[in-house]
C-alpha cells in the first residue's frame, strides 16, 4: 500500500490505498467526494463521468495508481472554479431548462457534455446532433429531450 | 390580496362533468397543533372522476375503471386517518413540510412547495420540502404508488397552508388593532392599511396554538392562482446540477462501510455454505464477511474491494426457483394458462395476439441502504416507495418493537416501482445484526439486472369485431406470469377490493384482477368491451414488479395496434377513426392537439412513418403522435458498442391532467415516460435462459440512449379541464409505447407481435454469473475526449 497524491478539484491529495482501487471509489469512499455517481463500475453508463486534465474520463474504470502527481481531476463539484463562477455556464442552462428529474446521472451528463463541447470545438465546428447522439451516458428517468437542449443552449454561453 | 377566510364566495370551480357540484364554496377542514411555533395539519382528502358521453357510435357501458379507479382505491384508503400531515411555520419566515411520499425524480417535492406557496402567499425558495421518515400512525398514507401523490395531496396541502395563512393573519391583526379584512400580504409580508408591516416569521410564535383544536377554511378559487398552473422550476434543480443532491449511497453515517453480496448464478437461489471466508477476509480492505439468506456479505472500506471480494469467494449454491425456465418455456405455461374466448358476436373478426417479454425496474441509483443495527434498536436510511411496511418489516426481522426502528426516507435516483420492495433493506439490516457493524450495503449494477424485479412477462390477445361502419365487440384476454403485490399497497386492495364496484370485482385471494380492472379501459366505443387477467406461476416465483406503470403499457399498445388494423379494414384513417369511437372529451381534445401539431398526415419517405394514439389512466387524457424511421441506412447506423435499430425522430405528446399544478413538470414526466415507451417498444428486455437473465449491465439491457431518442420531443400541456389535478409520473408511458409500435408497423408493414421489436436477436455475448460481478475494467484512460 502506497500513498497516492494527485489534484483534485485544485486541491492537492494524499490517499494511501492499494494501487489497483478504481479511482471513483477514491473519491467517493475515502475523499467524500460524492458527486460522481456509481451506476455500473464497467464504464457504460457514464453516471461517474469526471474530468482529467480537461478531457471526460470515467474513474469506475481507472485505477489510482494510473493517476500522475500532476494529473488534475475535475468532478462536478469543482466545474465551477473551472470558469472562476458560482456556475459553469452549462449548469446554468441545465436550471435554464430545468433538466434533471431524480438528478442522479446528472452531474455525469453535465461534465460529458462540457468535453463533448470542446471537442467539437477543437475539431473545429460547434456541437451538433450527431455530437450529443455520441454522448452516452444513461438518464433513466428520460430526461434526453432536455439534455439535447440544455447542451446547446450551454456551448452558446461558453 | 383580501382576506378569504370568512367570505362565501359562489364558486367557479364547477367542472364541465359535475354542474352545479359547488353550489357554495366548499370549506376545508383542518387542525391547529399545539406547537413552538405556528404549525397546521390536515387530513388526506377526497376526489372523484366522472365518465362522460359520447354519440354516433355504439357506446360502451362505462368500465370499472371510469367509475372506480385505483387512485380513488388508494385515496379511500387514505381516508380514515386524518389530521397527520403539518406545515410549519418557522421564525427566520420560512415555512417546512415533512411531506409522507417518496421523491424520485417525479417531481412532488416541488408539487407540494408550490401547493404551500400558493395558499401562504410566500415565494417558492421561502419553502422547505424534506421527506418524512417511515410514520406507522398513517397506515397507508405513506405510500408512494400509482401516480397517486398529487391526487390525494392536492386538498389537505393547500388546506394546511390556507389556515396557516389565516392564523397568521390574524395574529398580525392583533399586533396592529386592525380588524383582519384590511390587511394586506405579498411574499411572506404582512401590510396594515397605514402602511406598517410585519413578517410571517416575526408572527409565526404569536400565531402558535396552545392547544390542538379543528378549524376550517376556504381555499383560493382557481382564478386568484399565481403558484398553481404556471410552469416552475424543481425546488432541488440546483443540488441536482451542483452534485450537492445526496442519496442513501452519499449518506455519511459513521462507520457504514461499503457492503455488496455475493448472488446466486440463478434467480432465487440461495447460499448453501461457503469455503474461504479466512482468506476473503484477509483481503484489502474487507473487515466482515457474513452470510445471508439470500448471498454472502462483504463488508470493506471501499465499493471496489467488496466487488473484488465478492467475486473471491467460494460459494456451494442452492437451486433457485426457476433453474429450467427460459422464455420458451415461460411462454408455453403462459399459453396453457391463456383463457378462451367465448362464441364470437356477429360481424367480421380482426384478432391479433401479443408477445412481451421480461423487462427490467431498475433505477439508475441501484437499490442502496444504510442500516445501523443495535441489540435494541436499529436505524435505516433508503429511498422507499412503502416506508412504513419497510419499519414493520424490520421490526420482525430484528424482533424489536415498532418504536425502536427508526426508517428514514432518502431521495430516490429513480423508483419506477422498485422502490416498493424493501429488498435491500432486509439485507442490510440482516448484515448489520450479523456484523454488529453499521452497513451501506448497495447492490451491484449486475445484481440489480440478474436478481433484480422484472416486469412480467406476459400474452396479450384481441378479438374484434365489426360490421360495416360500426365496431361491434373488442375482447382482451391478458396473461401474465404473476406480480408480486405483496409489498407496497396488498393490504389497501385486500381491504377494499371486496367493495368494488361493481359486484363480482371481490376476487380477494387474487391481487392481481381487481388492480387490473381497476385500471385497464378500453377508451373507444367498441360496443361490446371486455378485458380479463389470467395469472400463472406463484407470485414469488419470479421477482417482479411494476415498471413505471402497470399493466398498461403492454396492455394498450395491443389494443392500438388492432384499433390500427380495424381502421385499415375498414377503410378510415387512423386519426379520424379514433375520432369518431373514442368514449371520452377529454381525450378527444389531446388527440385533435397531437394530429395538428403533429402535422398528422403529412407526405413520408418509404420506409418512416407515423403512429398515433391515446391513453387515459391516473384522471388524466394523454395522445402521442410518434414519427419513426425505419430504413436501413438509419436501422443500421454505427455507433460504437451500442444497439441502434428503428430511431423514433419525432415525438408529440399532448397532455391533459385536469389541472396541471406544474406544467413544467409534466411535461418532464411525459418527455420520460416517451423515452420508456420508446425502449419497452424497441429495445430493452430480458432474455431468461435456464433460470438466468442474460442482461448484465447498462451495456446490454438497452434502455434508450441519445442516439435512439428522438431529435424532436414536443409536449403540449392542455388548458385546466377539470380543475382537479391527475397523476403524472406513470402517465406518459402507455400512449407513447403503442405509438411507437403503430408508427413501426405502418413504416414496415409489418405489425410487430413481439415486444420489444429486437428481443429474437441476442446482440451481445452474456456476461459469466460466476463468479457473479464483472470485475471494473482498467482501461478508463484510453477513451477521454
Amino acid at each position: 500500500m502506497r500513498t497516492h497524491t494527485f489534484i483534485v478539484n485544485g486541491e492537492r491529495v494524499h490517499v494511501r490505498i492499494e494501487a489497483d482501487v478504481r479511482l471513483l471509489w477514491v473519491l467517493r469512499d475515502v475523499l467524500g467526494i460524492t458527486g460522481p455517481k456509481y451506476g455500473c463500475g464497467i464504464n457504460v453508463c457514464k453516471a461517474c463521468t469526471s474530468h482529467i486534465n480537461g478531457k471526460a474520463f470515467n474513474p469506475c474504470s481507472v485505477r489510482v495508481r494510473d493517476i500522475k502527481g500532476g494529473d488534475e481531476i475535475t468532478t462536478i463539484e469543482g466545474l465551477p472554479d473551472t470558469v472562476g463562477a458560482d456556475l459553469h455556464p452549462m449548469q446554468e442552462a441545465w436550471l435554464e431548462r430545468d433538466v434533471p428529474q431524480c438528478g442522479y446521472c446528472q452531474p455525469g451528463q453535465i461534465m460529458a457534455a462540457v468535453a463533448k463541447v470542446r471537442q467539437a470545438r477543437d475539431e473545429g465546428h460547434e456541437i451538433s446532433d450527431a455530437d450529443i447522439d455520441e454522448i452516452r451516458n444513461i438518464c433513466r428517468c428520460g430526461t434526453y429531450a432536455r439534455i439535447r437542449e440544455a447542451i446547446k443552449e450551454g456551448a452558446k454561453k461558453m | 390580496m383580501e382576506h378569504r377566510g370568512s367570505s362565501e364566495k359562489p364558486s367557479s370551480e364547477n367542472t364541465p362533468h359535475e354542474p352545479g357540484r359547488n353550489v357554495g364554496r366548499r370549506r376545508f377542514l383542518g387542525y391547529l397543533v399545539a406547537a413552538p411555533t405556528l404549525a397546521v395539519a390536515a387530513q388526506l382528502g377526497d376526489s372523484a372522476t366522472a365518465p362522460s358521453a359520447a354519440s354516433a357510435v355504439i357506446p360502451s357501458a362505462p368500465e370499472q375503471q371510469e367509475i372506480y379507479d385505483l387512485n380513488d382505491l388508494l385515496t379511500l384508503a387514505a381516508k380514515p386517518t386524518s389530521n397527520l400531515i403539518a406545515v410549519v411555520i418557522n421564525s427566520d419566515g420560512t415555512a417546512s413540510f415533512d411531506m409522507p411520499r417518496a421523491e424520485s425524480g417525479q417531481g412532488v417535492t416541488t408539487m407540494a412547495a408550490m401547493l404551500i406557496a400558493e395558499e401562504l402567499d410566500l415565494p417558492l425558495d421561502k419553502i422547505n420540502v424534506t421527506l418524512a421518515d417511515a410514520r406507522p400512525e398513517l397506515l397507508f398514507n405513506q405510500f408512494t404508488g400509482a401516480s397517486n401523490t398529487t391526487i390525494a395531496m392536492y386538498e389537505p396541502i393547500r388546506t394546511a397552508a390556507a389556515i396557516a395563512r389565516e392564523q397568521l393573519l390574524g395574529a398580525a391583526a392583533v399586533r396592529f388593532s386592525v380588524t383582519v379584512d384590511r390587511l394586506s400580504v405579498r411574499g411572506g409580508v404582512v401590510y396594515a392599511p397605514d402602511g406598517r408591516t410585519t413578517r410571517y416569521g416575526e408572527l409565526a410564535v404569536r400565531a402558535a396554538s396552545r392547544r390542538t383544536r379543528e378549524v376550517d377554511v376556504t381555499l383560493k378559487d382557481s382564478s386568484e392562482f399565481t403558484v398553481i398552473g404556471t410552469p416552475r422550476n424543481r425546488i432541488d434543480a440546483r443540488d441536482a446540477v451542483t452534485g450537492r443532491k445526496t442519496f442513501a449511497m452519499d449518506r455519511g453515517v459513521p462507520d457504514a462501510l461499503p457492503t455488496m453480496i455475493c448472488r446466486p448464478p440463478t434467480i432465487k437461489g440461495a447460499p448453501r455454505s461457503f469455503a474461504n471466508a479466512d482468506e476473503v477476509r484477509q483481503m484489502p480492505g474487507v473487515t466482515h464477511v457474513a452470510q445471508l439468506a439470500t448471498g454472502i456479505a462483504v463488508r470493506a472500506k471501499t465499493f471496489g474491494q467488496c466487488i473484488d471480494a465478492v467475486n473471491a469467494l467460494d460459494v456451494t449454491w442452492n437451486p433457485g426457483t426457476v433453474d429450467t425456465e427460459s422464455d420458451d418455456t415461460v411462454l408455453a405455461k403462459l399459453r396453457e394458462a391463456e383463457a378462451d374466448f367465448g362464441l364470437a358476436p356477429g360481424g367480421e373478426v380482426i384478432e391479433g395476439d401479443f408477445v412481451f417479454h421480461f423487462r427490467n425496474n431498475a433505477a439508475l441509483e441501484p437499490n442502496t441502504a444504510v442500516a445501523d443495527v443495535r441489540p435494541d434498536r436499529a436505524e435505516i436510511w433508503a429511498p422507499l416507495q412503502a416506508p412504513i411496511l419497510c419499519k414493520e418489516q424490520v421490526a420482525e426481522q430484528l424482533g424489536l418493537p415498532l418504536d425502536a426502528v427508526t426508517v428514514h426516507v432518502e431521495q430516490a435516483g429513480g423508483a419506477f416501482g422498485r422502490r416498493m420492495f424493501n429488498d435491500v433493506v432486509l439485507e442490510a439490516t440482516e448484515a448489520s445484526r450479523k456484523m454488529g457493524r453499521p452497513v451501506k450495503l448497495m447492490w451491484h449494477r449486475t445484481d440489480e439486472c440478474r436478481q433484480g424485479r422484472t416486469h412480467p412477462m406476459c400474452t396479450s390477445r384481441i378479438r374484434a369485431t365489426y360490421s360495416g361502419d360500426n365496431v361491434l365487440s373488442f375482447e382482451q384476454l391478458h396473461t401474465s406470469v404473476a406480480t408480486d403485490y405483496t409489498q407496497g399497497f396488498g393490504e389497501i386492495i385486500t381491504a377494499k377490493a371486496g367493495q368494488l364496484p361493481p359486484n363480482g370485482m371481490s376476487n380477494e385471494e387474487n391481487f392481481a384482477k381487481p388492480v387490473f380492472n381497476a385500471t385497464v379501459n378500453v377508451p373507444y366505443h367498441f360496443g361490446k368491451v371486455s378485458h380479463a387477467l389470467e395469472e400463472t406461476y406463484t407470485y414469488d416465483t419470479f421477482p417482479t414488479g411494476s415498471v413505471r406503470n402497470l399493466v398498461n403499457p403492454d396492455v394498450r399498445t395491443a389494443q392500438e395496434l388492432i384499433v390500427d388494423q380495424l381502421a385499415a379494414t375498414m377503410g378510415k384513417d387512423p386519426y379520424e377513426f379514433r375520432r369518431e369511437f373514442i368514449d371520452d372529451d377529454r381525450l378527444r381534445a389531446v388527440l385533435d392537439t397531437v394530429a395538428k401539431e403533429g402535422d398528422w398526415g403529412r407526405e413520408m419517405a418509404p420506409g418512416t412513418a407515423q403512429g398515433i394514439t391515446v391513453h387515459k389512466e391516473y384522471k388524466g387524457a394523454t395522445a402521442c403522435l410518434i414519427e419513426i424511421d425505419c430504413r436501413d441506412e438509419t436501422v443500421n447506423r454505427e455507433i460504437r458498442a451500442a444497439v441502434t435499430g428503428p430511431r423514433v425522430t419525432k415525438a408529440i405528446m399532448a397532455v391533459d391532467a385536469g389541472l396541471a399544478i406544474n406544467p413544467r413538470g409534466l411535461e418532464a414526466q411525459m418527455q420520460g415516460g416517451i423515452m420508456d415507451g420508446i425502449a419497452q417498444a424497441l429495445t430493452s428486455s430480458l432474455h431468461l435462459r435456464d433460470g438466468v437473465l442474460l442482461e448484465g449491465s447498462w451495456d446490454d439491457y438497452f434502455y434508450t440512449r441519445l442516439w435512439n431518442a428522438p431529435f424532436e420531443t414536443r409536449v403540449i400541456v392542455m388548458p385546466p379541464t377539470t380543475g382537479e389535478p391527475g397523476g403524472a409520473g406513470e402517465l406518459g408511458v402507455p400512449a407513447a409505447m403503442a405509438a411507437v409500435a403503430c408508427a413501426y408497423a405502418r413504416a414496415t408493414g409489418t405489425v410487430p407481435t413481439t415486444f420489444p421489436i429486437n428481443h429474437g436477436t441476442l446482440s451481445f455475448t452474456p456476461k459469466p454469473t460466476v463468479p457473479p460481478l464483472p470485475p471494473s475494467p482498467t482501461n478508463g484512460l484510453e477513451f477521454t475526449y
